[in-house]
């Protein structure tokens, strides 16, 4: 413990008060290159984070979106009227962004589902790798999205 | 209490092997499904716009129905083991969490069956 009314000098000749503002400085110095914990108002949220929740988001989602793909079976093994309302249905504009919805969570789902089995065999941890594959997840979500609904309405004229 | 130390417990006990098998299989389906949702969504692409006919045609073809059969197992058990996963992340109480469970897991059941007999209907022309 530090007394500074009494002390006299220190063994090298320094005085506690002089010891405490040295400690004082060395504190402050020292403080930006320590490692932090997370804290809310400096925190820079990682992107694989939001990846990570995405894919939960996009599995669920996908998960609905099988009522739409069982749906359209029904239709097709249930009649031609049926067969009709569910393309009626699909075609409307509901349904579009539906299908669109459907093929972004796709398309998403199984490009970073790719990604986590790289991850699942021991490969593209450093964060580098780990930041580059989200963005390529990213990047691959758009272009295949792109290229289904480009693609589709080409076939569909 | 028992003296023993926890590795001496875990090998009296033996291990519970298959403590892998959820991660395992839900690996497997997603491998399964990069080559099958692959040609599902390439097939539908295809089909857009496509007729009545055309469409039961397409699902009726042997090779097709059987791929279509391949993925709705794939898809829909993927899809049972990653909505347990998150059941029993975000669900806490335990009557609550069973409830959903057992939910989930019926409805991927039912879905999988609506699926697959739709499929063998139009095959074998019902």
């Amino acid at each position: 413990m530090l007394h500074f009314g009494k002390s006299t000098a220190g063994p090298q000749g320094t005085t506690p008060v002089v010891i405490m503002t040295t400690l004082k400085k060395a504190a402050q110095m020292s403080l930006p290159d320590r490692p932090l914990s997370p804290h809310l108002q400096v925190y820079r949220w990682p992107i694989s984070m939001t990846l990570s929740i995405l894919h939960r988001i996009t599995g669920v989602g996908l998960g609905f979106g099988t009522l739409l793909m069982t749906y359209w079976l029904i239709a097709a093994a249930a009649g031609p009227d049926w067969f009709a309302d569910a393309q009626t249905f699909l075609d409307s504009w509901i349904g579009r962004i539906i299908l669109l919805g459907f093929t972004v969570s796709l398309m998403f789902h199984f490009c970073n589902g790719v990604r986590h089995l790289f991850w699942d065999a021991g490969k593209g941890f450093e964060l580098n790798t780990a930041r580059n594959s989200a963005i390529a997840v990213l990047l691959g979500t758009v272009v295949l999205t792109v290229a289904t609904w480009i693609i589709g309405y080409e076939i569909r004229g | 209490m028992s003296l023993r130390s926890p590795i001496g417990r875990a090998r009296g006990l033996g291990s519970a092997k298959d403590g892998t098998h959820h991660w395992w299989h839900q690996r497997v389906t997603a491998i399964a499904l990069i080559l099958l949702s692959g040609w599902f969504v390439i097939s539908l692409i295809a089909m857009a716009g496509a007729s009545y006919e055309e469409a039961r045609a397409w699902i009726g073809h042997p090779v097709v129905a059987g791929l279509l059969l391949l993925t709705i197992g794939f898809m829909f058990y993927h899809l049972k083991l990653g909505l347990q996963v998150v059941i029993e992340d975000y669900v806490h109480g335990e009557m609550v969490k069973l409830g959903t469970l057992m939910l989930s897991s019926g409805a991927c059941l039912v879905g999988a069956l609506a699926c697959s007999l739709s499929v063998l209907i139009v095959a074998f022309g019902g």
